[in-house]
């Protein structure tokens, strides 16, 4: 199965970090998605951009409304993801609790809709 | 309702098939299938096709087997139609072969027994905690909605819509049908032994005996017990829980006089107890006592092994018991467990001691709306000669009970004190 491992932490927190944590926390991100990749089981992942650099759609009546920001805003926000192939959600649990994100933040895991 | 003799005996036959093997069904079916709801349904219409067949052309024999191969059918049937509806072809093939693979398997007899895997797939932490204990007795025991909803005092409408969700998350979110490996065994078994423990405690809630529903429930949760502690005869907490149940139901029939009134466990007549439950639970804790993993369960039932010990010595050892309260307060930390302590260490050492460690374990506000809290607190205020704080607590205590037989024990206690 593909789950797909959501990354909220608090933005705030990364940016009050000294340049040799964040070098430290890159690294283990790096550490971890080459776990993944040996492991096969990484499909895609990426950073995202801050949440203030969110654009957010909605079309209402044909009427498209573009409103700055993220969708929610919350203490904790989107800032990462993983797409893996896990045998089962058991699989996909122990990859995130090795996520460094689980650790300064939250893994969200959400099975991907099979088509 | 029932016609004739071979219909009656097709009946019976498809009804205790239906309780010895249907949750060993469902658990290969849905191990199989990776989805609980698929396997139930293919199990309903394998027991209804078995009513229609079996008065006709009689029992077969080996009933399992044959019940396992219609469900097995209408299972592929049914994952066809899902498939196509999703316009997914996928390993179907595959899954149907594999099916008849283990169609051989079942024709030998030997249908393999996967209900412990499905139980920690009921109990898995991605599962709702309130919802494990009734998905269990439906998966498992085979209980419908309805039933469990009265059981847990639960809208029917409510719980059924609960159990179609658990199921639904344990198909799409993979949760996976397995024992758990040693180095996860102990976090995992926790849900499941708390999950039957709940299951026990609604059952065992009803003391009247008057809902037989729910002191159902109670025996079907001995029954999960037995059945984890004899698949894991090497976890101590499994036997522990089992042993813990074990104790309390032997006393079943003691905590009520025969006019319905409350009987404490120290004033209860041993004579009441069964003493056939109450030497399979000893010998339970004796056989979990060398694997050396102490947990809450074994405290708990050596706390009820402590108690009955009295119709075999006569006399409760006090001491002892608090000792074990003492021990399960480090491991739990739990205001309940303080009470109980309390109450053992004041029979033990005195009222002031008891006191002491009420006024310590109120620190816990949960506690100011807790009777039993309030109930002991009285007690031992009027054993120390205070009569005045000791109405107030009582007071308390009935205002909070919601058990008549203990409100009327309380009152009568209130009225025996001196003015």
């Amino acid at each position: 199965m593909k789950y797909m491992l959501l990354i909220y932490s608090d933005e705030k927190q990364w940016q009050g970090l000294s340049q040799s944590e964040t070098g430290q926390r890159m690294a283990a991100y790096r550490a971890y998605t080459e776990a993944l990749t040996k492991a096969g089981a990484l499909v895609a992942g990426d950073r995202l951009q801050r949440a203030d650099a969110a654009t957010t759609v909605r079309v209402n009546n044909s009427k498209t409304n573009v409103l700055n920001g993220p969708y929610a805003e919350t203490r904790e926000q989107l800032g990462g993801y993983y797409l893996i192939e896990a045998a089962d959600l058991d699989a996909a649990l122990s990859w995130a609790a090795r996520c460094p994100g689980a650790s300064h933040g939250a893994v969200e895991v959400r099975p991907i809709w099979t088509m | 309702m029932i016609g004739h003799e071979g219909d009656r005996n097709a009946r019976d036959a498809a009804e205790r098939t239906a309780r010895q093997s249907y949750g060993k069904l469902v658990a290969f079916l849905a191990h199989r299938l990776r989805d609980v709801s698929a396997a139930e349904d293919a199990l309903a219409e394998a027991f209804s096709a078995a009513l229609a067949d079996w008065p006709l052309r009689g029992v077969p024999e080996k009933p399992e087997a044959w019940l396992l191969t219609v469900a097995r059918r209408k299972g592929i049937d049914a994952e066809r139609r899902r498939r196509n509806s999703n316009a997914a072809a996928g390993d179907l093939q595959l899954l149907t072969e594999e099916l008849a693979e283990s169609t051989a398997d079942a024709n030998e007899a030997v249908i393999p027994d996967h209900r412990l895997a499905l139980i920690f797939a009921c109990a898995h932490p991605a599962i709702e905690a309130r919802i494990r204990a009734p998905l269990m007795l439906q998966t498992v025991l085979g209980f419908d909605a309805a039933t469990i909803a009265s059981a847990f005092l639960v809208a029917p409408a409510a719980m059924a819509q609960r159990l179609v969700r658990a199921k639904t998350k344990i198909r799409d979110a993979g949760i996976p049908f397995r024992v758990p490996e040693r180095t996860e065994m102990r976090d995992r078994l926790e849900p499941v032994l708390e999950a039957i423990y709940a299951a026990f405690s609604e059952g065992w809630s009803d003391p009247a005996g008057t809902e037989t529903r729910r002191r159902n429930l109670a025996d079907e949760a001995i029954w999960l017990g037995r059945l984890v502690a004899s698949l894991l005869p090497k976890e101590a907490e499994a036997l522990g829980l089992l042993a813990l149940m074990l104790f309390a139901e032997a006393r079943r029939g003691a905590r009520r006089s025969a006019a319905g009134d409350y009987v404490p466990l120290d004033e209860q007549n041993p004579e009441l107890w069964d003493a056939r439950l109450i030497d399979e639970a000893e010998t339970l804790l004796l056989r979990a006592g060398p694997m050396g993993v102490v947990g809450r369960y074994q405290l708990e039932a050596a706390v009820q092994s402590a108690h009955v010990a009295r119709r075999l010595t006569g006399a409760t050892d006090w001491a002892a018991i608090a000792r074990l309260y003492g021990a399960l307060m480090e491991l739990t930390g739990s205001p309940v467990v303080a009470i109980n302590q309390a109450i053992a260490a004041a029979e033990a050492e005195g009222p002031a001691a008891g006191l002491a460690l009420l006024d310590t374990a109120a620190a816990d506000a949960r506690l100011k709306e807790y009777q039993p809290y309030w109930a002991a607190r009285a007690e031992l205020l009027a054993r120390i000669g205070d009569n005045a704080g000791a109405r107030e607590a009582y007071e308390l205590a009935i205002g909070l009970e919601s058990d008549p037989a203990v409100r009327r024990f309380l009152q009568q206690r209130r009225g025996a004190l001196r003015h």
